[in-house]
């Protein structure tokens, strides 16, 4: 079924259920997203898609679209408040990013630079995280975490189907934990696939480290706003 | 162990869904639950050790690690800090000779804080070992720890009658009623529960529907939503099996009415339970019971068996064919489960994060089918209505707010305790009624909530267009410094937050870094300005209520006592920021000096 | 550290080279840039001189007063813009970007150091007492048998518990982020100002690396 919705004031037709980062994205307007992954289940960690439907702040990704939605998603103050959670997560976590092994494959990163991030308004907090570098191919650098959750949902035991990487403690003291045992099963595709599905440089593939030099690098190949619209630009 | 947890896993079945009740069973068992018993959990469950872990470190009162043959937690709300915290505090570590958050050198005794448990109208309060002591002093404190010294247990202490837990004997040993006012709706003596389901029985699930929808009923937990709308909604959804799941995890700070409820009207709720699962089509329900109120365990258990031995619960209820039983799923300690969907994600043995909305629970909640999640008040309120009729409803309260609720006061007052008021009454109303005279201060529906002032707000009515208060009401008068309850405030949403979001999980520990630098005087304009719109990001994007309303009283504070902080507000000297301390940013150096080398030498 | 006691004579007091006073008067009409980097690797320095021919440019506009490239030690006088790289680790930081601020009408932190630290900020993790035992104490290159001991004596600034972005001492205007950001970012950022436009970074040339 097809329904009317505005995006910024343009009316575009949608697939009813589609959610608002598709339907956008399907249109040529750009919504960040850091946990959600077009074709994977919604987590709705992040809320960096933050957009206002008919008024009220929403996560863009956890919204289907339905008949008559109008949805803001350039005004200033909702730009703002993207900004802001972006933000958040830079001064949550140590992200060093010359020193990071995922800079210029980064998620987190390059929507740093598509929300024109400049310095975060919230002071940095340097809080230490142990790295985990128990198991055989994935370092884990809790460092930089963002708690999107795809590996928690998403990565598992090709075998049992039991989680690999898990949350330990809630709030701001929960970390991030990977079961090494099942770790150490993972084939070298998985690994591989685990690593690209971090969003940031926290899974990190032990046999991979600078290997694409600076300017050819993901993001700045094409950047991640591109890849957001790649293809279902109208 | 192995083959103790072996048996254990075979009680449930397998069932991971059950991992909250197996853990617990576990820590009743062994004082914590240890390594080897999560491997062999999650062996016999077939999950990874890190997924049982997951769910484990979730909840405050889990332990992985021993904490002491007596586990005791010390509530540590506002409350309890106006009613002599400070000397308890200091009275427990004398007297189990540790500190809080560790164990005394003998293994006897942990010492943690706990937020509200549910007895603010009787602070200060402490757990240990699921029961409470209350009305707390040094002397009573020294007496309690002497006696578990001695070998008594808790219960032998709290209880010295001995009576049975099932009984509601054992409850009142443990803890006061304070119910001060007569009862209109609620806390009805003498029901004829058996005449009053029958009759309900007798009449359509979509008859109950719109009695309760005439009604005006609109849930008691906070958000009003419209009870016999959510029933039709359940009615409506489609799936194999739907559930009816009683929230009693009343863990909004200054609340304490859904315990008086289950203690003194207990079948009034399993009541509304059951016609609850009558007008929705449901066979199973729970009780989602906070374990800070493990003391009412046994006895609802025995009112739940009354019910069945009485027919009102189980296979053919009072000879229909209607099927409806219930059990008590115990929480673990985590605030954020008062959520609707986090309290299904509990009930599923994961941790209480709230889930995405849409699918409402209504549609898929617990196992993913339609769930019907309703506070105590609301299903006891409903039970009375159906006896009632809507009309005998609507006639108390305001056109728009119907009928009566509860107020759980606490603070400055002279009569804290159980409150039932109508809807329209005004807050000054409430002030003289419950004796609070130099009130200046009023915070409603707990930090969650409102902030009023005496002064500003005193003729406003409770009623869900105005002061649409979940019952938490604490008052503060004269003498109170405000800045520092909302501090605490901020700090128990730091405490609480799942972490499951960015704003809530990040933003909620700026918004106490700034209210501490406030408090500390080193605070400017900006500040404040950053407070309101950090304060706007939380509200906006958080992805549950606890995110949305951990702001709320910052906000409302700001609005209501400008004046108290703009006293402590700093104007800049110079160039150097006002929340800037040199002495502090160069403190460690001296010291390292003096460690590293002035004391090697 | 206490002036009071000190007798040494400051490089700036030393007597300097008069200028010509018409080529004075031209450069005293352009717009005063003064430089500074505090804990840092002079990185965003050398980005700013790779802005390439741009800089011919630039100084046609604006002149460079207190810096390393011209090796004057004070701000001589009232200045536009300060260009500060580095993180703030030590007190003679917080003097210095002090002065910074009270000389200078426009601040900016350039680089990742000076915006949240940077590098040097990886010792933010770990406390400082930590920090100076393992550089100096526990220092596997500590000569054997010497007396152990840490930077410490009253001409020496003292470090601060950790590194700090600049604007959490002192208010800071604008922000290049980047390690360093490119020359021909830092050339962006001075040219919207030098012209009165609203600094504006492109998105394409902004990075944290």
């Amino acid at each position: 079924m097809t329904v009317k919705i505005t995006i910024d004031g343009q009316e575009v037709n949608a697939r009813a259920g589609d959610n608002i980062v598709d339907v956008a994205a399907q249109n040529g307007v750009y919504i960040p997203t850091l946990c959600y992954t077009r074709g994977k289940p919604c987590l709705g960690t992040c809320r960096t898609c933050s957009v206002k439907v008919n008024g009220s702040v929403m996560a863009a990704c956890t919204i289907p679209v339905r008949e008559g939605m109008e949805i803001d998603v350039n005004g200033d103050e909702i730009t703002d408040m993207r900004k802001a959670l972006v933000e958040l997560l830079f001064a949550e976590g140590n992200h060093n990013c010359p020193s990071c092994e995922k800079s210029g494959r980064c998620e987190l990163q390059a929507t740093g630079y598509e929300v024109k991030m400049m310095v975060s308004r919230f002071p940095y907090r340097f809080t230490p995280h142990p790295v985990d570098h128990a198991s055989r191919s994935i370092w884990l650098e809790r460092d930089r975490c963002i708690f999107c959750q795809r590996c928690v949902d998403f990565v598992r035991d090709k075998e049992t189907n039991q989680k690999i990487f898990s949350i330990n403690g809630r709030g701001t003291y929960a970390r991030i934990e990977i079961d090494v045992e099942l770790a150490n099963k993972m084939p070298a595709d998985q690994v591989r696939e685990a690593a690209e599905l971090c969003p940031v440089g926290c899974i990190i593939d032990k046999t991979q480290g600078y290997d694409v030099p600076i300017g050819k690098r993901k993001f700045e190949v094409k950047s991640i706003r591109e890849r957001a619209l790649g293809g279902g630009h109208r | 162990m192995n083959e103790e947890i072996q048996t254990l896993l075979e009680q449930y079945e397998f069932d991971k869904t059950r991992l909250m009740d197996i853990l617990w069973d576990v820590q009743n068992q062994h004082d914590y639950i240890s390594e080897e018993a999560v491997v062999a959990i999650a062996t016999g469950l077939d999950m990874s050790g890190d997924d049982v872990r997951e769910t484990l470190s979730f909840y405050h009162f889990f332990k992985d690690r021993p904490f002491g043959k007596h586990k005791i937690y010390l509530c540590n709300t506002v409350i309890a800090k106006m009613k002599g915290y400070y000397e308890v505090r200091a009275a427990l570590e004398q007297e189990t000779n540790t500190s809080f958050g560790h164990v005394d050198d003998t293994g006897t005794f942990g010492l943690g804080d706990a937020n509200c448990i549910g007895l603010s109208d009787q602070e200060p309060a402490m757990m240990v070992d699921h029961v409470v002591f209350t009305n707390l002093t040094p002397e009573k404190v020294s007496t309690i720890i002497g006696q578990l010294k001695q070998g008594k247990s808790a219960q032998e202490i709290v209880n010295p009658g001995g009576a049975d837990s099932k009984d509601i004997a054992y409850v009142n040993a443990i803890v006061d009623e304070n119910i001060r006012t007569e009862s209109k709706v609620m806390f009805k003596a003498n029901r004829d529960y058996k005449a009053i389901l029958l009759s309900c029985l007798d009449k359509l699930p979509e008859q109950i529907i719109t009695t309760i929808t005439d009604a005006n009923l609109r849930g008691r937990g906070g958000a009003g939503f419209p009870t016999g709308l959510k029933w039709r909604l359940g009615r409506e959804a489609e799936g194999a099996e739907k559930y009816v799941i009683c929230n009693a995890d009343e863990g909004e700070p200054g609340t304490f009415k859904d315990r008086v409820l289950l203690s003194h009207s207990p079948k009034d709720v399993l009541l509304g339970m059951i016609m609850a699962a009558h007008a929705i089509g449901s066979r199973n329900g729970i009780i989602y019971l906070r374990a800070e109120y493990w003391y009412l365990k046994d006895y609802l258990q025995q009112q739940i068996q009354e019910f069945r031995d009485d027919g009102l619960l189980g296979k053919q209820i009072l000879g229909t064919n209607f099927e409806f039983d219930i059990r008590i799923q115990m929480g673990a300690g985590a605030y954020v489960c008062g959520d609707e969907t986090a309290l299904i994600e509990s009930c599923e043995g994961k941790r209480g994060t709230p889930r995405v909305k849409p699918p409402y629970p209504i549609q898929q909640g617990y196992l993913g089918m339609p769930t019907s999640v309703n506070n105590v008040e609301t299903l006891a309120i409903a039970s009375r209505i159906i006896e009632e009729g809507s009309a005998w409803f609507t006639a108390m309260g305001t056109n728009e707010s119907t009928g009566t609720r509860l107020l759980s006061v606490s603070g400055d007052c002279d009569k804290p305790g159980i409150y039932e008021i109508e809807w329209g009454t005004t807050l000054n109303e409430v002030l003289s009624m419950i004796g609070a005279e130099n009130a200046k201060y009023v915070q409603i529906s707990g930090p969650a909530g409102d902030s009023l002032s005496v002064a500003k707000d005193g003729d406003r009515e409770f009623c869900y267009s105005d002061l649409s208060c979940n019952g938490s009401l604490m008052v503060f008068d004269h003498t109170r410094d405000i800045l520092n309850v909302v501090r605490d405030y901020a700090e128990f949403f730091v405490e609480e937050s799942c972490g499951i979001c960015v704003p809530c999980r990040a933003g909620g520990v700026d918004l106490l870094d700034k209210m501490e630098r406030v408090i500390g005087g080193r605070a400017c304009q900006q500040d404040l300005d950053e407070v309101t719109s950090w304060s706007k990001l939380l509200k906006g994007t958080s992805r549950c209520g606890l995110g949305t309303a951990a702001p709320n009283s910052i906000l409302a504070t700001l609005d209501k006592f400008p004046e108290i902080y703009k006293a402590k507000l700093v104007e800049p000297h110079g160039p150097l920021l006002p929340s800037f301390d040199e002495e502090e940013v160069i403190s460690e150096y001296e010291l390292a000096y003096k460690h590293l080398v002035k004391e090697d030498v | 550290m206490s002036q009071e006691t000190v007798t040494e004579i400051f490089s700036h007091e030393l007597p300097a080279t008069q200028w010509d006073p018409k080529k004075k008067a031209i450069e005293e009409a352009k717009i005063q840039v003064a430089m500074i980097g505090f804990c840092g690797c002079w990185g965003c320095h050398l980005s700013f001189l790779d802005m390439d021919e741009n800089i011919l440019g630039l100084l046609e506009k604006v002149t460079i007063t207190r810096s390393s490239f011209t090796d004057l030690k004070r701000i001589p006088h009232h200045c536009t813009i300060g260009f500060i790289e580095g993180g703030i680790a030590n007190d003679e930081n917080i003097e210095v970007l002090e002065h910074y601020r009270e000389n200078c009408d426009i601040l900016i932190s350039v680089g990742a150091c000076a915006v949240w630290g940077g590098t040097p900020a990886m010792r933010n993790v770990v406390p400082l007492e930590e920090c100076l035992r393992e550089a100096y104490v526990d220092s596997v290159t500590a000569v054997s048998g010497a007396k152990k001991t840490i930077p410490y004596h009253e001409d020496i600034p003292k470090i601060t518990n950790k590194v700090l972005p600049c604007h959490e001492v002192v208010k800071m205007d604008y922000f290049i982020p980047g390690c360093p950001p490119d020359g021909q970012a830092i050339y962006k950022v001075l040219d919207d100002l030098v012209n009165g436009r609203e600094v504006d970074l492109p998105t394409e040339m902004n990075r944290y690396d």
